[in-house]
Parts: structure tokens; sequence; C-alpha cells
């Protein structure tokens, strides 16, 4: 070993020593502090009942398949919504000039308002008119109330993705002779989807975790089957099971997202 | 022999408030081979990017084969397939195979059938040495290999004039020689060929005529032997006295 690897072994072996005793101590005090707490009887018996968890966790596991299957069916209509928008923002056809003015109002519009409303507005609002059945599903609306919203936020990260292509490239396209279109289609948004791949990653973990809300307008979805559960048992650890289940997806997702992201990072410097 | 294949007549191009082609008139020969030279900033790369109307010009006429391309309102997309072009900082397409950044075009534009199409694109890769890179991605090949592979991009489209925007240097020194023989060969098929250049040797040995650039006008033109053994201007000697040095 040389002289400089000894340094740097002992060095690591130090911080190693300090991190490890250092969250020793925290856990210890969490563990110590927290039952002490003149509630944690209580707070312990209405969150954390062993039994409960076992219980409803299968019939919480399955009701989260339905937040699976809605997230899985709004994906496709929120890129495709999304990339439509995209495409229609950077038009410069003036035939077209509506449909730019219509990408703004869109963008600006389902970006401002926070998904509860809009799913309380899309989701109450249009069956209201009286549609007939199934038109006036829930899972319809509450869907279309997802994928205004989140294609609204695709939409900005796809258009940022087509800016970011130097326009050398856009360039080389046009004077092989390729038409606009042929040049944003093979050229141009290839590249550009590549490259916002970890950013629209963090937007499918969002997405995910806001399948959720669409428990307020009727589905029983996970977070709708724990409300069942608390009012059936008297108890909140239904809550922290649904929180679990979430935490399962989104962890790993988010990893990966993080994953990718580094990825492309060192990929370009 | 018709007529000169591009003309240029009074070309003037501003950015904005600096003037880069203060008028310029230009004919360039069929099958004609010709260097631009100049001090960075004298107008060489503008020029080149008028001419085939990926810079419009304010004023003035660019005629190819006597249609003016430059008149405003020009369908300029079948005259790109005539003109190729390739830049300095080769703009391959970096999420196609080579062999796909060469077929592009002429699937797209010529509707080139892919059994026509594939031998004879093989064929220009093995003709530039590459036959061995067509299923890599341009970020797996050296400066020089990507380069060629652009040439060979823009020769796919069967252009009868090629435009070279400085395109050898971005190259390591010892890359050079490789993307000059590809000119070399061009020539001695009868492509018209306009060159902005920085490799004086070059010029010399292959151009058929050799155009010197300083502040956005042609100071001086002539053959190589002329220009570079008794050019006539004086700012013509000072500008290739500080490279030749």
């Amino acid at each position: 070993m040389t002289r400089r690897a000894a340094y740097e072994a002992r060095q690591r072996r130090r911080a190693n020593l300090i991190a490890g005793g250092s969250t020793v101590a925290v856990l210890l005090l969490v563990i110590v502090l927290v039952p002490l707490a003149p509630g944690w009887e209580a707070v312990r018996a209405s969150f954390f009942d062993g039994e409960i968890f076992l219980r409803t966790f299968p019939d919480l596991a399955r009701a989260f398949l339905l937040d699976v299957a809605i997230f899985a069916w709004s994906v496709p209509m929120i890129f495709a919504m999304g990339l439509a928008i995209a495409l229609a923002r950077g038009t410069n056809n003036p035939a077209l000039f509506p449909l730019r003015i219509f990408g703004a109002v869109y963008v600006d519009l389902f970006r401002g308002i926070p998904v509860v409303l809009l799913v309380y507005l899309v989701g109450f609002g249009i069956p209201g008119l009286g549609l007939p059945r199934p038109w006036n599903s829930p899972y319809i609306w509450g869907t279309v109330a997802l994928v205004l919203t989140y294609s609204a936020y695709v939409a900005e990260v796809l258009r940022s993705g087509i800016e970011s292509i130097h326009a050398s490239q856009r360039n080389a396209a046009i004077c092989l002779g390729l038409s606009e279109r042929d040049t944003m289609r093979y050229v141009i948004l290839p590249q550009a989807i590549r490259r916002v791949v970890p950013a629209n990653m963090n937007m499918l973990v969002a997405l995910q975790k806001d399948v959720a809300l669409l428990s307020f307008i009727g589905p029983v979805e996970i977070l709708r089957q724990a409300g069942i559960f608390k009012s059936l048992l008297a108890n909140f650890t239904p809550y922290v099971v649904a929180a679990v289940i979430f935490l399962c997806v989104t962890v790993p997702a988010t990893r990966y997202a993080d994953y990718l992201m580094n990825k492309d990072r060192n990929a370009r410097s | 022999m018709p007529g000169p294949r591009l003309s240029l007549r009074g070309v003037t191009k501003s950015f904005d408030d600096v003037a880069v082609l203060k008028g310029i008139d230009l004919d360039v020969g069929r099958g004609e081979m010709l260097c631009l030279i100049g001090a960075s900033g004298s107008g060489k790369s503008t020029l080149l990017r008028c001419m085939n109307g990926l810079e419009p010009v304010d004023d003035g006429q660019v005629l190819l084969d006597g249609i003016d391309i430059a008149e405003p309102g020009f369908d300029l997309g079948p005259i790109r397939q005539q003109i190729g072009i390739v830049f300095q900082s080769f703009n391959l397409f970096p999420h196609m195979t080579n062999f796909d950044n060469v077929c592009l075009a002429p699937r797209r534009v010529l509707r080139e059938r892919e059994d026509s199409l594939r031998p004879r694109v093989e064929a220009l890769f093995e003709r530039f040495g590459l036959g061995a890179h067509m299923r890599k991605y341009p970020d797996q090949l050296s400066g020089g290999q990507q380069q060629r592979v652009a040439v060979i991009r823009a020769l796919a489209m069967k252009p009868q004039t090629m435009l070279f925007d400085e395109i050898t240097s971005a190259l390591d020194p010892e890359l050079v020689g490789e993307v000059l023989d590809v000119l070399r060969k061009l020539r001695d098929e009868g492509i018209t060929m306009v060159l902005a250049t920085h490799e004086m040797g070059f010029a010399r040995e292959l151009a058929d005529r050799v155009c010197f650039m300083d502040q956005g006008v042609i100071a001086e033109e002539g053959p190589p032997d002329m220009i570079f053994s008794a050019p006539e201007k004086e700012r013509t000697r000072k500008f290739l006295a500080s490279i030749l040095r």
C-alpha cells in the first residue's frame, strides 16, 4: 500500500466510525424519547397496531392495484397529449397560430390549478351535466383531470428538451433537404425525448402518488379503502399501511430516476 | 460549355449592424474546385451558407444553373438536394448509427428503395475506408472518421455541388490528412466544390482557383500559384505572411 492509500484508508475508517456512532446515537434518542411523550401509548395503539396492519394489508394491496391501473392507462394519454401540446407551442406556421395560443393557454391553465381542485371540478362538474352511463364514471373524469394537469407539465418538459437540441442539428437536417416535419420527427424529437427521460421519470413518481386524489370522487382505490378500514376498525393503522405500500413503489422509482439523471449528467460532462 | 454552375451577383449580408458580406461577385464553373481563404471573421463561412440558402442574403442574386435561389420565397427544398454541405463540427446525428445517418435523407427525401440504397451506401463507406464502422455510432469514431461520415452523408444525396466549411479546423493535426484525401478523390470525379479552408498547402495543391476574402469582400482571386507566389494586393501578402510564418 502506498503512503497515500494508507492515509486514505485511515481517513475512511475514521469517517465511517463517526457516521456509525452518530446514527446509533440519534436512533437511541428517538427510541428512548418518543415513548416518553405523554400521548405515545394512544398514538402507538391507533397508528401502529401490528395485528390490524397484517389484517388490512392484503385488501389494501389489492386496492392499490386500482391505483396502478389508473396510472397505467393515464401515462400513454399524458405523453400523447403532452407531445401534441409541446409541438403545437413550437409551431411557426401562421395558419397554426391558434394552436400555438391554445398550447400556451393550456399549459398556463392546467399547471396553475392544484391537481386536487381539478379532480373535484372535472370529476363532479362534468358528470353533473347529466351524462348517461358509462360517461358519468368518475374513472373517466378523474383520469381526464390527471391527464390535463400532467400533460401540461410533460409538454413543458418536452419543449425544454426540444429547445436544448443545438441549432446545428436542425441546420444539418435542413441542408440534406429534409422537410421541417421530418427534421422534427427523425432528428430533433428522438434526441429531445432521450434527454428529458429523467425529468419525466420524476413526473411519473409524482403522478403515481396523485392517483390517490381520485379517491375524493369515488373510486375505491387504496386511500379510500384505507379510509373505509379506518372507520370500520376505529384505527389509523390502515393509513400507515397505505403509506408503506406507496413507498414500496415510489422509492425504487425515485432512485431509478436519480440514477438516470446522474448517468445523463456524467455522459454529458 | 454552358454557363457557370453557381454565380453570385452583388451579394450582401449583415447580422444586426455588422456587415459580413459587402457585395460579393463570384462565378464557380462546373467541376471547378474553388478555395476561399482569409482570416477568421472575413466572411468565408457566411458566404458558403448563403450559397445553399442556409443564410438568406440581404440583397443580390445567388444563381444556381441560372436560377436565382436567393429570390425571397423561393422553395429551397429541391435545391438543397443538389448542394451538399459539410460543416466544421460534423453535425452528425448522435442517436443514429453512421449507416442510418447517411441513409436518412435518401430514404425520406429521395424516397429511394432499400434494395438499391443499401449497396450504394455500403459502397460509399467502403470507398472512404469506413466499411468497418457503418454499424457504430458517431461518438465511437475519431474526429477524422466522423468528418468522413459527414462527407458520405452529403454525397449520398448525389449532389452536383459540395460546400465545405472549414471541415478540418476541428480536427487533431494527425487526422487532417485522411479528410483531405477524401477531397482529392472527389475532385477527380468532377463534382463542383467550394471550400472555406485554412489548409494553405492543400489549397495550393488542388484548387483551380483561390479567393482571398478580407472584411466581407473578395480582395483578390486567381490561380493558386499566383495567389500564393505573387499576390498583387498588399493585404493578401500581409495575410499570407501572417499564416505562413
